[in-house]
């Protein structure tokens, strides 16, 4: 047998090999109960990808060690089939057809995005394939009925609703000025709806509404009609990067705005990166760790912070938390349908009404979470070290809101 | 206006850095690279991190060209010397290589973060304070104009620029003269990178640092050197600040949506005048 030919074969066997390695692994072998996650783990959404597959990670542990999942009188422990879609809707897409077709996962986890949620949602959809996810706000994912799909999260026209609100009423009653920009992207867009609606209910006026580009470094003139025409808020939505620009544009050309509201300020630690050029910000956020709600593996907001912190080295942002609550109402569904048949599942998953550290999760018939508010909260800064604390809704704000925000050179 | 004319003109300092080494390696080696903003990015995280360190951003632009030289250096070494001679589109797809690997490798070693180095440098306000320019600018729109002046006179009077000089103008001509054509094109990959590393770290501090965000820039130093003609240095300054204005007025006037649009649309709109302009030359021939 010449050299090329034993190449050749053995080449093919390691292929087989490979082939057989990813096949073969039941969805509930014996007394664990597998689901299935594409989450990205490189690429540009790798950093919140982390947070996610951490907070996935970190609840596994804890529900496991304490018991793990009661169903039929048997107990099972979970365990999670990760894939990296590399940023990527079309990759995602493609892993969200291998945990199915051929590792034969019947329950899914979200990835990281509202893209990439959108993108597989259809899959698991076709296939009845029950998903609980909890990184894909945006609005359009609950307009398709799907019936598979249930996010723990609230949705991105909810984001910076309440900040209009408050606006409102630090300004009397009356209706207020608006200018907003927004990045062309579908979380930012569902988050321009819900300033829209906010302000058709108030009767405020949009002033300025831009758009920004993707490839967004430079807001300057957007920033330079603003201080033209003076409105009363301003809203800023473009991930991490917008939240980052505006801080810093607005600090430089020193624009006076009442109110600056915005998305993403824990995800771009914009108080450490900034400092006190952030301070008075008001920022959307899913959860914040002062928050009361309770349950029994995390105890509270704080315990889990607490936790997390000892177990990952860092203090967990939102998007760990909401992932970890996913992996709750999981446990908590199979318990309630005492099944592990996926549609039996589903209807219970549809029934869900429970109380986590993450907040209250109660589904619609979309399958969108009703039963947990935004919380906004506002940077403020002790000398140079600045915190996030949170302002509204009242019931869980830990401190007051500042308004209107000082002028820069009284600052 | 004023103030979009002055950002504009601010801004277009910082992109014709950029466009200038692009013109270098198409003039001379007819490489047209397209990694060049994944080096300007390389270079912003050079400055990043001596910021994180304690050092002031600001020596970024003395430090981040010296890394960056030899970082091009390496490349050139390494991959763009075995496609120098070939056709275009080799040096093309392989530069894209480079960029698509620099994104990963920095997206892995600098994490996907969006990050931003601090120069607490103020502002300055003109004209009552209607028009307001972050002193980081106009630091930049300074350190740019000083590179630039320096780079025509180092071009001009060194034995390196005039070697550069001869391979853009005949290579083999230049060879046979004794100019060691390696050299130069080794040399100019340094400089372009170092130049990459300038602009680098003027943008971390006055915008913001990502892995992907290369391409952009990359975009508008292509376009200004189109614009611009290859090897013309004051051709490529004039082309660079124009395009900052051109931007900030269409962001300005139409919205911020349009900005890159506009920008692409001025590449067709060069293009086509161009193209325009040739066939006429090509009809006098006739």
């Amino acid at each position: 047998m010449s050299q090329y030919k034993i190449k050749l074969i053995s080449m093919i066997a390691f292929v087989l090999m490979i082939g057989l390695g990813f096949t073969g692994s039941p969805y509930a072998a014996d007394d664990t109960i597998v689901l299935g996650a594409a989450v990205s783990l490189s690429g540009k959404y790798s950093t919140a990808g982390k947070h996610t597959k951490n907070g996935y990670e970190l609840a596994v542990k804890r529900i496991n060690s304490m018991g793990g999942v009661k169903v039929g009188g048997k107990s099972y422990q979970f365990k999670v089939t990760y894939y990296d879609d590399e940023s990527n809707s079309g990759r995602a897409a493609q892993l969200a057809e291998r945990l199915i077709k051929q590792d034969g996962v019947q329950y899914m986890l979200g990835p990281y995005s509202s893209g990439l949620t959108k993108a597989i949602a259809p899959i698991t959809e076709e296939n009845k394939i029950p998903m609980v996810e909890a990184n894909g706000a945006s609005r359009s994912l609950f307009t398709k009925g799907y019936k598979y799909l249930f996010a723990v999260l609230s949705a991105a026209n909810q984001y910076l609703e309440v900040a209009i609100d408050l606006a409102v009423e630090k300004n009397g009653g009356k209706p207020v000025k608006i200018a907003m920009a927004f990045e062309q992207d579908a979380f930012s867009q569902d988050v321009r709806l819900g300033i829209l609606d906010a302000a058709k209910r108030t009767g405020s006026k949009i002033i300025i509404d831009d758009k920004l580009p993707k490839e967004l470094n430079d807001m300057s003139a957007t920033l330079a009609k603003v201080k033209a025409v003076r409105p009363d808020v301003l809203v800023v939505s473009g991930h991490s990067k917008g939240a980052l620009t505006a801080v810093r544009q607005i600090s430089e050309m020193k624009v006076n705005v009442p109110m600056l509201a915005m998305t993403h300020c824990d995800s771009s630690s914009l108080s450490k990166q900034h400092g006190k050029k952030a301070e008075y910000a008001l920022c959307a956020a899913q959860w914040h760790k002062s928050l009361s709600y309770s349950d029994k593996f995390f105890d509270t907001a704080s315990t889990f912070d607490k936790d997390f912190n000892a177990e990952y080295g860092y203090a967990p942002p939102y998007q760990a938390a909401e992932s970890a609550a996913a992996l709750l109402v999981w446990k908590d569904a199979f318990e309630r349908a005492n099944s592990l048949d996926k549609e039996k599942v589903r209807d219970a998953l549809a029934k869900t009404d429970m109380q986590t550290f993450y907040g209250n999760i109660k589904f619609n018939q979309q399958g969108q979470n009703i039963a947990k508010p935004m919380v906004l909260f506002q940077v403020r800064c002790t000398g140079d070290s600045c915190e996030n604390k949170v302002v509204a809704p009242t019931k869980w704000a830990s401190s007051k809101l500042v308004h209107p925000v000082p002028k820069w050179s009284e600052r | 206006m004023v103030q979009a004319s002055i950002d504009g003109v601010l801004l277009g300092i910082l992109f014709a850095l950029i466009a200038y080494g692009m013109a270098l390696q198409w003039g001379v080696m007819s490489i047209i690279n397209i990694a060049q903003g994944e080096l300007v990015i390389l270079g912003g995280y050079v400055a990043y991190y001596m910021y994180t360190a304690g050092i002031h951003p600001i020596f970024g632009v003395i430090v981040s060209p010296i890394v960056m030289y030899f970082l091009g250096l390496l490349l050139y070494k390494t991959i763009i010397n075995k496609v120098i001679n070939r056709d275009l589109f080799f040096s093309i797809l392989a530069t894209f290589g480079i960029s698509i690997l620099a994104q990963q490798l920095m997206n892995i070693l600098f994490g996907s973060d969006v990050v931003v180095a601090q120069s607490n440098l103020g502002t300055t306000f003109l004209f009552d304070d209607s028009v307001s320019l972050p002193n980081a600018k106009i630091l930049s729109a300074a350190v740019g104009t000083l590179v630039a002046i320096v780079l025509v006179i180092y071009m001009k009077k060194s034995k390196l620029g005039r070697a550069i000089r001869a391979t853009a103008q005949n290579a083999r001509a230049a060879k046979i003269l004794g100019v060691d054509t390696d050299k130069v094109y080794s040399s100019i990959f340094g400089i372009n990178a170092a130049l990459c590393g300038i602009a680098g770290a003027l943008i971390s501090i006055t915008f913001t640092l990502h892995p992907y965000v290369g391409l952009p820039y990359t975009v508008r130093s292509f376009m200004i050197v189109i614009v611009a003609g290859l090897g013309n240095l004051p051709a490529v300054a004039l082309s660079g600040m124009g395009l900052g204005v051109f931007e900030e007025f269409a962001d300005y006037i139409f919205g911020t949506e349009f900005r890159i649009g506009a920008v692409f649309l001025l590449l067709v709109f060069v293009l086509v005048y161009r193209r325009f302009k040739l066939s006429r030359k090509r009809e006098y021939l006739k």
